[in-house]
């Protein structure tokens, strides 16, 4: 499989029907059959806009119109001050928290596709004696998923004395075997020609890497980064065990927190949680080419 | 092809090989570039990946309580105490239940709305936009909204609400054992979660079916509907419907967020990691955890090479 197979534009735009083909595509059945198939689509529609309506209907809503005996479908007033409420509520400290997300994701991205494509470079490409077992111990690392492993993990860190720091968040999950695996396979696709003509006009692999190989490359590189950085926000079990101390919660620890204990107004909660997905549904929205070339890379691969 | 690609950077094939070679002395070059392009990488990886399980391994063999390091030497005792019928037993089996419902339902809805996608011509991007966007969602805010808003026992919650006009009275979703209504919460808010993820896997594989062989099909008196699902589409997604099984499985056992979430350290439903967490970052028991996660990587590294897959992985990337 090749990365031009996987092409996100095929997902949304398939091949036109050759005009002036007779039958229809088999794939698509009857009138009555497409109908059905709308219907059904609808329905599923619903159910999977459900859990939005209510996070932003609550998360403007007063808690009185939450929690009343008859349902409200909407607030009775939209309740902006709610914003202001969230932001200056000492308790809840949710900018601290959104800060820490954002540094530990884009540094987690930036630090995964440095260290991954480098490497998967170098064993695509450079030939040296020893790069296939070096390789192969790569690879069986892909075989342990590192949740599993996040005992170990804690305790190398904590060796470190790096528990309640960004770093201890940060570092361990700079080394992914799996990321490098997908440069390593994209590189040996990636057309020879190119960077030999480079290498001969003096430039060293370094040189043919930066200035030949990563500017033709920004889609794979996007579509890496745009799974990195949502996995990388959501993530939750490692900075709970690493991230401590309130003042290095991430907001998804902080989420986790006041809805276990529940000290804090439901809308309040609500409206965290919008604040929280906001970051992605923007990239959702404007990257979703590279999301799902990133998704139908990683998935299938993996 | 498998052999072929693991061996191709190191087999110099091609003239270029010859002219670098012609360059002269370039054989410590090749060496050193390649440490500097992989070397950081494998520094981490020996320092966070190998080094960590090297550790676990020795602690597991030792009594390890409030401390990290290996000093008091048990044997086997960690590994007896887990593998004895207890809470670990328990939680594979949490596991195993969750898998059997999460895995089978959520292959058939992923695979079934990729096939409604595939066969609509208007709307197809506005629908894979929804039922993706939930990706972007995290397990806890997933929690969130179920534990507080769909599946809150008390009468506001959107399912109580939804039952009370047809006059059911109100259902502690999370609390009730008998029967486990706690399973209808937790799947399908990973269901909500992961679908839209294995649509696009499906899609992908979809797309890649030639067309030709529906005509081919067709040719032959295959009916529409049924019979080319069974032996034409299916058929053809049998690469993408294994991978698919298997990321499942893999998913399902590394479950932690949403039951941390929606149960906490509820005995009735807690799955290795939540058994691990508490184990490790509540009773500070570091040697029991070391040998838990010792079983667990062996477990899932047992199903993976069962699987083929890792050594399959350079002939399914050709």
């Amino acid at each position: 499989m090749t990365v031009t197979s996987t092409d996100p534009t095929e997902l949304v735009d398939p091949p036109a029907p050759t005009a002036g083909r007779r039958h229809r595509d088999p794939r698509r059945g009857t009138p009555v059959g497409s109908a059905v198939a709308y219907v059904c689509l609808g329905l599923a529609t619903i159910l999977f806009l459900i859990p939005f309506y209510l996070i932003v209907r609550n998360a403007l809503s007063t808690d009185i119109d939450i929690t009343g005996p008859t349902w409200k479908f909407f607030p009775t007033d939209i309740q902006w001050k709610n914003f202001g409420e969230l932001f200056t509520d000492p308790s809840v400290n949710i900018l601290q928290s959104l800060r820490n997300s954002a540094v530990i994701a884009v540094l987690q991205t930036a630090g995964q596709l440095l260290l991954s494509s480098l490497a998967g470079y170098g064993l695509a490409r450079i030939p040296y004696k020893h790069a296939t077992k070096i390789f192969y111990a790569i690879l069986v690392t892909l075989m342990i998923p590192p949740a599993v492993t996040f005992i170990p993990s804690f305790i190398i860190v904590s060796q470190l004395r790096w528990v309640d720091t960004l770093q201890g968040i940060i570092v361990p999950t700079l080394f992914s075997g799996f990321t490098t695996f997908l440069f390593r396979q994209y590189f040996l696709s990636f057309p020879k020609e190119l960077e030999e003509a480079a290498r001969v006009d003096g430039l060293g692999w370094m040189g043919a890497y930066w200035r030949v190989v990563v500017p033709n490359s920004g889609a794979f590189f996007a579509a890496i980064a745009v799974i990195t950085f949502i996995a990388s926000w959501n993530a939750f079990l490692w900075p709970l065990v690493i991230g401590q101390d309130s003042s290095m919660w991430t907001v998804q620890v902080a989420l986790s927190t006041f809805l276990t204990a529940q000290t804090i107004n439901l809308h309040e909660l609500f409206l965290a949680a919008a604040v929280s997905i906001a970051p992605l549904v923007l990239v959702f929205v404007f990257l979703q080419r590279y999301l799902v070339q990133g998704v139908a890379e990683t998935g299938i691969k993996g | 092809m498998a052999t072929s690609t693991v061996d191709a950077p190191a087999v110099p094939a091609r003239p270029a090989s010859s002219a670098r070679r012609r360059r002269g002395g370039r054989i410590s070059g090749v060496t050193g570039a390649f440490w500097l392009f992989v070397g950081p990488f494998l520094i981490g990886l020996l320092v966070f990946v190998y080094l960590p399980i090297v550790w676990s391994v020795v602690l597991s063999f030792n009594r390890a309580q409030n401390t990290v390091t290996p000093s008091a030497f048990i044997g086997l005792q960690n590994y007896i105490d887990l593998l004895k019928p207890g809470p670990f037993l328990d939680s594979l089996i949490t596991f195993t239940i969750f898998a059997a419902f999460i895995v089978p339902v959520t292959f058939a809805l992923s695979i079934g709305l990729a096939l409604l996608l595939n066969r609509i011509r208007f709307a197809r991007a506005f629908f894979r936009s929804v039922f993706f966007l939930p990706t972007a969602c995290s397990y806890v805010v997933a929690s969130l909204v179920w534990k507080l808003s769909i599946f809150n026992g008390v009468r506001f919650g959107l399912a109580n609400t939804v039952l009370s006009w047809f006059g059911v009275p109100n259902v502690a979703w999370l609390a009730t054992t008998s029967p486990p209504l706690y399973w209808i919460v937790i799947v399908s808010a990973r269901l909500w979660l992961q679908v839209g993820f294995y649509m696009i896997l499906f899609l992908a594989g979809l797309q890649r079916i030639s067309p030709e062989l529906y005509e081919a099909a067709e040719v032959d008196g295959a009916k529409r509907g049924w019979q080319t699902f069974r032996f034409v589409t299916f058929p053809q997604l049998r690469a993408t419907s294994v991978a698919v099984l298997l990321l499942l499985l893999i998913a399902a056992y590394q479950a932690f967020d949403e039951f941390f979430n929606l149960l906490g350290n509820a005995s009735f439903a807690r799955p290795p990691l939540v058994y691990l967490y508490y184990t490790a970052q509540g009773d500070q028991d570091y040697g029991h955890g070391s040998a838990g996660a010792v079983i667990l990587a062996l477990l899932i590294m047992i199903v993976t090479l069962a699987q083929g897959r890792i050594f399959g992985f350079g002939k399914a990337a050709e």
